[in-house]
């Protein structure tokens, strides 16, 4: 562990830290679509994750189109591949809200039973649509290289992109929540749902809209994941765990505690994993999380609400 | 209990009973005509212990996940084990009997695995069973195994220190993959210092031990990392950082599963080369995970097997056609779909060679017995129920398939406890 240079340290220093902002970069990708549904609707979303795989199928499915029809266009296909991925796994989520979330509202914990039923089922019909083996996602060639900022140091355009991408969509969604009239209403039902009602919000609305919107972000951020991480009928279940983890870690009210609950949570791994191997470093974050929450049992971040 | 028992094995024999002297009764008539309808055995003379066997039909078990996280990995085999089956049944069965068989789903959880097993062989009474793939289905069933004295064929490589009457190994043991394919890649590529990764349980950790034992005290060279992740693990950033910080010449992957996507992929957009700079060994990627990585993701790296589906001889080209025919055009076949047809194929052969369906007779048959045909070229049972076989180093082609780039000249010795590296 001490046998590095200077040189060698300042440059481990810098990857490592720039392999933390990756994983906060996913995390908060991850995190985001099931913060603003659980947030903002009390919902329990266990299939968040199969929305995640539904949006890397999609941009799997894009692919495809493009190779047999557009092969010029190839190289932007992701982006068109990420709006598919938005509005699939969003229509689906508005779907979901109308059949079946809606009827529960009144009793949050069954939601959790309701979406892990779901997931299931969500699992069979990639299994039997796409089969049970694991599929490819082939990414345009400008996307996997990496940018050599000298010797040692070299950032990965993928991770950069991801970077990118989270950023955008964070203040995409921020901006929606306390800049338009809509996110008003949102915050409004948040904060007490019987009083919007009353002074004519349709809350009905509100939830199925939030719903959807969480549930096409966790597309969009399936889409990213092809470009680091796999893509089976399964996959969904590798994420859900640590989602839920930066979630609770984070408030579950907040979205600004989601961000930052992210960053600690990816830091701490990533720093850990340099010193220790992968698994302790795992354990070791998890260990610091529950310590935080035994002194902050409501998360990082609390949202002042008058119950 | 006891009556219930003696109720099953009545229920069991008399139709066999029945059928025995529908035989006899025939049996004038062909004399008649001169001739035996076939070289059969009525049932009861080949088969003393009360198994699923009558004069026409044998019934065997196919224990595999169709369902949960290992479906994916266990889907091949069983298709493996169909096609033996459908092509042994063309070719006219087994002691001159169709086998029959029964597939129960053990649904990737461990404890579903031992309660189907026991299923299999106390209600079906099955012949023998192929099944099982991770370690930890195969631990399950094994007391099961031992104690209703039935007969498994176990595909998978594996991490070796394990030896049944009740299993065969039709897969590789630790020794067999691991040693042969260190060598090679030492004497190949001279190859000085290695870094070991592996997913967190106890196939990668054991082989990584003999893989260590093997680097250090038997070929004086060096170890400089060594790392495990948790099963499903995606963020591999950190340790491929260190990966370059410490060069090493050679990177020794047991990753496994999904994680293995995310690890090349990523290995690949830090810029390592495997086709040109940087040497990767591996013995946990088959063909079946290249699909979800993608070629070009891989490309260039060592995988040590004994199988491989670009294997150029007869008998595989038969095989890939056949399997190819029955299972569809597009399908890839892996180190571990190759050895569960080996399955009941091995198991026709004791069978005949005892002369019994009793699994005492079959066990004690089974040293010796010799499967020229194999895909994999020809093997033949050891004494410890392990297969003999070659291993192989293959290097990844962009379109997912490997060239064969060694082959030990002789078969290997398997060896599930080997001395000094434990």
């Amino acid at each position: 562990m001490f046998d590095y240079s200077f040189a060698e340290l300042s440059s481990i220093l810098v990857m490592q830290g720039f392999a933390g902002l990756i994983l906060f970069s996913v995390f908060v990708l991850m995190a985001l679509g099931l913060a603003i549904i659980f947030g903002q609707m009390g919902v329990i979303n266990m299939a968040h994750g199969e929305f995640m795989i539904l949006g890397a199928y999609v941009t799997y499915l894009t692919s495809h189109l493009f190779l047999e029809f557009l092969p010029f266009a190839y190289p932007a296909y992701f982006f068109v591949a990420m709006v598919f991925a938005f509005v699939v796994a969003g229509a689906l989520g508005l779907l979901v809200e109308w059949a079946m979330i809606r009827h529960l509202y009144a009793r949050p914990l069954d939601t959790l039973l309701a979406t892990w039923g779901l997931s299931l089922i969500l699992q069979q019909i990639f299994r039997s649509t796409f089969g049970a083996r694991e599929v490819g996602v082939e990414l345009p060639d400008w996307m996997m290289g990496s940018l050599a900022l000298s010797d040692t140091i070299e950032v990965q355009i993928n991770g950069l992109f991801v970077m990118g991408l989270t950023v955008a969509i964070t203040v995409a969604v921020l901006t929606l929540l306390f800049k338009s009239r809509w996110g008003l209403q949102v915050r409004a039902v948040t904060t007490n749902r019987t009083m919007s009602g009353a002074v004519g919000i349709d809350t009905r609305r509100v939830d199925r809209m939030t719903f959807g919107l969480g549930c096409g972000v966790a597309g969009v951020a399936g889409a990213a994941f092809t470009m680091i991480g796999s893509t089976g009928p399964t996959s969904g279940q590798l994420y859900i765990v640590d989602t839920f983890l930066v979630v609770v870690f984070g408030g579950a009210q907040s979205l600004i505690g989601t961000v930052a609950s992210a960053f600690t949570i990816s830091q701490s791994q990533s720093a850990l994993e340099f010193f220790i191997s992968g698994s302790m470093a795992k354990v070791l974050t998890l260990l610091i999380v529950i310590g935080l929450l035994m002194l902050r049992p409501q998360g990082l971040f609390v949202l002042k609400v008058r119950r | 209990m006891a009556a219930d028992d003696t109720n099953e094995q009545k229920g069991l024999t008399s139709p066999l009973r029945r059928q025995l002297l529908k035989g006899m009764a025939a049996l004038p008539a062909v004399a008649a005509f001169g001739g035996a309808p076939r070289a059969g055995f009525a049932a009861d003379g080949v088969n003393t212990t009360g198994l699923a066997v009558t004069d026409t039909e044998v019934t065997v078990g196919i224990l595999h996940s169709v369902t949960g996280t290992m479906a994916i990995s266990e889907t091949g085999s069983v298709q493996a084990e169909k096609l033996a089956i459908e092509q042994i049944n063309a070719a006219g069965g087994v002691l001159g009997r169709k086998i029959k068989y029964i597939q129960e789903d053990g649904a990737s959880d461990w404890p579903t695995f031992a309660e189907k097993a026991k299923k299999l062989l106390v209600n079906d009474k099955c012949a023998s069973v192929f099944g099982c793939w991770t370690s930890a289905s195969r631990k399950a069933v094994l007391p099961v195994f031992e104690q209703y004295n039935g007969m498994l064929y176990y595909p998978t490589f594996y991490e070796g220190l394990e030896q049944s009457k009740n299993v065969i190994y039709t897969g590789q043991e630790a020794t067999q993959q691991i040693i042969a394919g260190l060598d090679w890649v030492v004497k190949e590529k001279g190859a000085k210092t290695f870094y070991l990764l592996g997913s967190d349980y106890i196939w990668p950790r054991t082989s990584n031990k003999i893989a260590r034992k093997h680097i250090e005290n038997f070929q004086k060279l060096e170890v400089v990392g060594e790392e495990y992740f948790p099963l499903g693990h995606t963020q591999f950033n950190s340790v491929i950082n260190k990966i370059k910080l410490k060069k090493p010449d050679v990177i020794y992957a047991i990753i496994v599963g999904g994680s293995n996507v995310a690890f090349y992929k990523q290995l690949k957009a830090a810029g390592f080369d495997l086709e040109n700079k940087q040497t990767l060994l591996t013995i946990s990627v088959t063909e079946d995970e290249i699909l979800g990585i993608g070629g070009e993701n891989i490309v260039g790296a060592y995988a040590c097997m004994k199988y491989f589906q670009s294997l150029d001889n007869e008998n595989n080209k038969k095989f890939v056609e056949a399997f190819k025919a029955m299972w569809g055009k597009d399908i890839v076949i892996g180190d571990v779909t190759q050895a569960a047809y080996l399955g009941p194929w091995l198991w026709k052969a004791t069978v005949e060679k005892a002369g019994s369906f009793d699994i005492d007779k079959v066990a004690a048959a089974s040293p010796g017995i010799e499967f020229k045909e194999a895909p994999e070229g020809y093997v033949r049972i050891h004494e410890n129920h392990h297969l003999w076989s070659k291993t192989r180093v293959g290097r990844v082609r962009k379109d997912g398939q490997y060239d064969v780039v060694y082959e030990t000249a002789d078969l290997v010795e398997p060896n599930p406890f080997p001395a000094g590296y434990q």
